[in-house]
């Protein structure tokens, strides 16, 4: 049986387009101390790190864990690098929690970061193939047709992303750390914004940014030694899936469907909407809310649409399970950590730390990141109380 | 039908010229380089860590002390390069080497140009060669030579008042020879040829095309090759509004996920002498070839899917039909 762990420390960075203040290393140390400052603790209180980023062709740096070992203290102690594409920051989070719950290390700090405004992702993704046509248009161009197939299938209304748009940039504003700052966002601004890739629009898509995120975890006897509340890890889980084979349901993937089923049974959630007080979910692009709340089990299949447009996630709506109240991937997406911020804020919530954006009681929370080809996908849940 | 598999192999370069912001302890280094001055950094024990640290290597922490130091020291360790290649910093022999400058407690990494190995050896005096015109970067020191060596200094010196360096370029490129494996070379070949050949799943029948070799749903390798036809179905598809980099194509185009008659995988390609708005999923297209002597190992072979006049498929119906068996 596994050890309990929990959160007892969040640091993040605020994001933004360029932070030229800082070299990568100054980035993800400023997220670290403010883990460790969080949690009351200091460099030498932690006995390993495991630090997680996007592939190597977004920033060019092959080797980050040889790069930042002394930025992150880790002389004399292991260091651990994880890679899962997109979903890298909730997996590295998740094997960092791993650590605990096996009892190998009492208190690990877990860090992951993007400084996109040195290289240029939309670029690092589309570079063309040996042997093969150049035509891939960034991740919008890879997702937009999956996002077209679920409109077709489900009949939402075409305003459906839209709404995602405005309500996680409203959430946004109440998070001072949030990269995007659009208080005054409307359902027209957004829909007369640029189209990329229809159907989804310039302001449907997350933004570029730089930011780190960094999380202490500790076994249970330090977790009730810690300051603040502890978010108690109460189920993790990871699934991965070709991106490839005949027959694939690239709409509602079954990796994530298991993956969910996996962590609730965790957890002891039977019903997600009514088990959870909110959810932290990577939606980078404002469709996949919709349908990540079919594919996680919020909503029946071909009525995730009807959740989102019924208010039931927004903050502002006084909705029922807010999804991203910290703004989510549309309002932050420095993309190595964006995985990481949503099982960090999942965090805070149930700490009672989310400041602006706290969901009022908040005692269970999930936290979701998917990566590749909508082929990786990790997630926790995690609850102030132990279970 | 199998096309003998040829060797395929085609060169590629993976790069990109990346940015670095140097932060304010590695932006003081390259600042003080630009102005031929040498500067490490306090270390949390005393000692002077040269090149300086952003943090602490034994206790972590955050260093700011600055301390000048002298542009010579001695030679800890060196190793030969008799045979000077592309991306090293001399056209002749050289020797790389660990160098403690006075006043600094570890050792950088520089070149030396020393004429012959001989001239080498450990503990032995060097002194930095500032190159004529500074940039603030690690070049800027454009090697060090053996102490008793006369230097001639030709600096070319600005008034402008610079700004402290904040960033670098830091370009990385990589190339590759890439060789295409046995399914992808004889789907090449076959393209070269003008045709279509996938291959079929011996468990679950299902036709892949391009071919992997091996079908990813049942994990077994796939040999038994299937010609298909022209013809396709629109899967899904995106209008794409922003250019691809490096690519001609002009926005708005038509990017179409599409499945051949016969096939039960889509592939990505261009849709075109279509009409944008009336682009639909189910819609019955075909491939339209480049003229036969422009053919090569590629898909662009085919230029574009058009629009062909039959009744759009059945949904349901997409990527699920199997070829005759």
């Amino acid at each position: 049986m596994a050890q309990l762990a929990a959160v007892v420390g969040v640091g993040q960075t605020k994001y933004k387009t360029k932070r030229k203040d800082v070299s990568i290393a100054g980035l993800v140390r400023e997220a670290a101390q403010n883990a460790l400052d969080n949690a009351g603790l200091t460099w030498k209180d932690i006995d390993a790190v495991i630090l997680g980023k996007a592939p190597d062709m977004f920033e060019g740096v092959i080797m980050p864990e040889l790069y930042l070992t002394d930025a992150l203290g880790c002389n004399g102690k292991p260091m651990l690098r994880v890679h899962t594409a997109g979903s890298v920051g909730g997996s590295t989070a998740i094997v960092a929690a791993s650590y605990v719950q096996s009892g190998v290390f009492q208190r690990v700090l877990t860090v992951s970061f993007e400084k996109q405004s040195e290289s240029n992702a939309m670029w690092a993704l589309s570079n063309p193939q040996p042997f093969s046509p150049h035509l891939n248009a960034g991740a919008g161009g890879y997702f937009a047709p999956i996002i077209r197939e679920y409109v077709r299938r489900s009949n939402a209304p075409y305003d459906a992303g839209i709404k995602v748009a405005v309500k996680d940039r409203l959430h946004g504003a109440r998070n001072p750390l949030a990269h995007l700052q659009l208080p005054e966002i409307t359902m027209k601004e957004v829909e007369d914004s640029p189209m990329l890739w229809e159907p989804l629009r310039f302001l449907e898509a997350c933004p570029s940014s730089d930011g780190a995120c960094a999380m202490v975890i500790t076994n249970e006897e330090l977790a009730s030694q810690s300051p603040g509340t502890p978010a108690w890890i109460r189920g993790t889980a990871m699934r991965s899936e070709p991106t490839m084979y005949a027959g694939r349901e690239q709409v509602n993937p079954q990796a994530g469907i298991d993956c969910a089923k996996d962590v609730y049974k965790q957890a002891g959630i039977t019903d997600p909407r009514k088990d959870l007080d909110c959810a932290e979910v990577y939606v980078p692009f404002s469709w996949y809310e919709p349908m990540w709340l079919e594919n996680l089990g919020f909503a029946d299949v071909g009525k995730g649409w009807e959740l989102t447009m019924s208010g039931a996630t927004s903050l502002d709506e006084n909705g029922d399970i807010p999804w991203n109240p910290s703004g989510g991937v549309l309002s932050s997406n420095p993309i190595g950590a964006s995985g990481m911020i949503r099982f960090a804020e999942a965090a805070q919530q149930v700490r009672g730390q989310a400041g602006g954006h706290q969901v009022d009681g908040a005692k269970t929370a999930l936290g979701h990141a998917y990566g590749g080809g909508a082929q990786f996908y990790s997630m926790w849940v995690v609850s102030s109380e132990k279970g | 039908m199998s096309a003998a598999a040829e060797l395929l192999s085609q060169e590629f370069t993976l790069g990109y010229t990346y940015t670095r912001t140097t932060g304010p302890v590695v932006g003081e280094f390259l600042t003080a380089l630009r102005d031929r001055k040498m500067r490490g950094i306090k270390g949390s024990d005393g000692r002077v860590l040269m090149p300086p640290m952003e943090y602490d290597p034994v206790d972590a922490a955050a260093l700011s002390e600055f301390v000048d130091v002298a542009d010579c020291g001695e030679v800890v360790s060196w190793t030969w390069v008799s045979q000077p290649r592309k991306a090293h910093p001399s056209d002749s022999a050289f020797a790389w080497a660990l160098i403690k400058l006075d006043g600094a407690d570890t050792a950088m990494l520089h070149w030396v140009d020393a004429g012959d190995e001989s001239a080498m050896k450990t503990g032995m005096r060097v002194k930095a060669r500032w190159a004529n015109e500074t940039k603030g970067f690690i070049t800027d020191i454009n090697g060090f030579v053996p102490e008793a060596v006369a230097l001639v200094a030709d600096y070319v010196e600005s008034d402008a008042e610079l700004e402290p360096i904040s960033g670098i370029e830091c370009p990385s490129y990589m190339t590759y020879n890439f060789t295409a494996g046995k399914a992808t070379a004889r789907y090449l070949a076959q393209l070269r040829n003008g045709k279509l050949v996938g291959q079929r799943c011996p468990n679950c029948a299902n036709v892949y095309i391009p071919p992997r070799g091996s079908c990813a749903a049942c994990g077994v390798p796939t040999e038994e090759e299937v010609e298909l036809s022209n013809k396709a179905t629109v899967e899904s598809y995106t209008i794409v509004y922003i250019p691809i980099p490096n690519n001609p194509i002009k926005p708005p185009y038509v990017i179409a996920n599409l499945v051949l008659d016969g096939a039960n995988l889509s592939f990505l390609h261009l849709l075109s002498e279509c009409d944008n708005n009336n682009v639909r999923i189910g819609m019955r297209v075909e491939a339209v070839w480049k003229p036969k002597e422009e053919w090569g190992y590629a898909m662009e072979n085919i230029k574009y899917f058009k629009p062909i006049d039959e009744p759009d498929m059945p949904v349901e119906q997409i990527g699920k039909q199997k070829s005759g068996e």
